[in-house]
């Protein structure tokens, strides 16, 4: 494993990492880095971010996604579809019903056979059982719904299923999560394992969990996805990138979100 | 007069005298017009570019705003409670809005 690959991976490194104030890349200094193998103790990136932006995050009137909150509150209730139903004309109050879900999202479910996650479940929801149309992925109305319902997990430990059916999506997302890409010919793994808490340029690389979302990126002004996060990351290594709600995506999900088992769901988080 | 999300914090009581924080924040896109969308189109500038806090119909904080104001602009100034009253706080679109909220605070 220590072979030329990660050689070359080093010289990315010493690349990416001269900016004044660094330290220098030594190929000491990466041997010394913390061995920060997340499932030996995951850590939220809430801890790789600066005062500032965590202190945006603690302050619910500061923190802009709770914007994404209050308006997923108004269409939780909001009478949608053919058959004049609402959200919570089922699931009543979301404070209760909404309780501890997000935290057990993605999963495998029966009736279709395939992986879902929390924003596949809201439109299944709709176009099923209000006759209301789906809500396209990435829309404010989506993002605010599913920040809205995972709000009522927020502190809550992350679990996810693995067992069973949903043992081949997470096999999946691991290999997903393990494999090269990309021109720049990275793996998750090698920045968010064995680099977390590096610098890359101005930004702290975190273990790469996902217990903040849907969350408010601030280099982005706007609220956004889990898989919207993963296509981010999949440009960044200029590796091709996959469609929101694509069978690879919602198997990474289920993988990272078992990784980060017992995290407390942040949503809505704040990211840099 | 249309509609944007809005918060404020004002204490609702003060002693006379007192220093009170006052914040208040809108959710606001900022489009500085110099970004463009992902078909290439050029995303019109559109930016809240004035903002008034009034104190009984007397201005106590104004600020003009320019493209580079982050996006939901957050503010936060203090001020002096000396009597009861009312403020009123403006935020003014490019595209002719004005967005308005108040709070009431009481000295005693």
């Amino acid at each position: 494993m220590r072979g030329w690959p990660h050689l070359r991976l080093f010289g990315l490194c010493g690349l990416i990492l001269m900016v004044p104030g660094a330290e220098s890349p030594t190929a000491q200094s990466l041997e010394m880095a913390p061995a920060a193998g997340a499932s030996d103790r995951p850590v939220s990136g809430y801890h790789y971010m600066g005062g500032q932006i965590q202190a945006l995050q603690d302050d619910d009137f500061l923190n802009p996604g709770i914007f994404a909150v209050e308006r997923g509150e108004e269409i939780w209730s909001a009478v949608e579809g053919d058959k004049g139903l609402s959200c919570q004309s089922c699931h009543g109050d979301a404070a209760d019903s909404m309780k501890g879900v997000a935290a057990r999202y993605p999963q495998y479910d029966e009736n279709s056979a395939n992986l879902v996650n929390l924003e596949s479940r809201i439109n299944e929801m709709r176009a099923t059982y209000m006759d209301a149309s789906e809500f396209p992925l990435e829309t404010d109305e989506m993002l605010s719904l599913a920040a809205y319902v995972a709000f009522q997990s927020r502190g809550m430990p992350m679990q996810v299923e693995i067992s069973g059916e949903a043992k081949r999506f997470w096999d999946r997302g691991k290999e997903f999560y393990f494999t090269r890409r990309g021109q720049l010919d990275l793996s998750c793994s090698q920045c968010h394992d064995e680099l977390a808490g590096r610098r890359l340029r101005g930004d702290t690389i975190s273990q790469g969990h996902v217990n903040g979302f849907p969350f408010y990126r601030v280099q982005w002004g706007t609220m956004g996805s889990r898989h919207r996060m993963f296509r981010w990351c999949n440009w960044a290594v200029r590796a091709e990138t996959h469609e929101l709600g694509s069978p690879e995506y919602l198997s990474l999900e289920l993988y990272l979100a078992w990784r980060g088992g017992g995290l407390p769901i942040e949503a809505p988080s704040v990211r840099p | 007069m249309s509609k944007a999300r809005i918060r404020i914090s004002v204490p609702s009581k003060a002693a006379k005298g007192e220093l009170i924080e006052v914040k208040t924040l809108i959710k606001h896109p900022m489009d500085n017009g110099y970004m463009y969308s992902r078909d290439g189109e050029r995303i019109p500038r559109r930016i809240i570019n004035r903002f008034e806090a009034l104190f009984n119909g007397k201005a106590v904080f104004v600020a003009d705003w320019h493209e580079a104001i982050a996006p939901n602009p957050f503010i936060s100034f203090y001020a002096l409670a000396e009597e009861s009253g009312r403020f009123e706080f403006y935020w003014y679109d490019d595209d002719g809005s004005v967005y308005a909220d108040s709070a009431e605070l009481k000295v005693v």
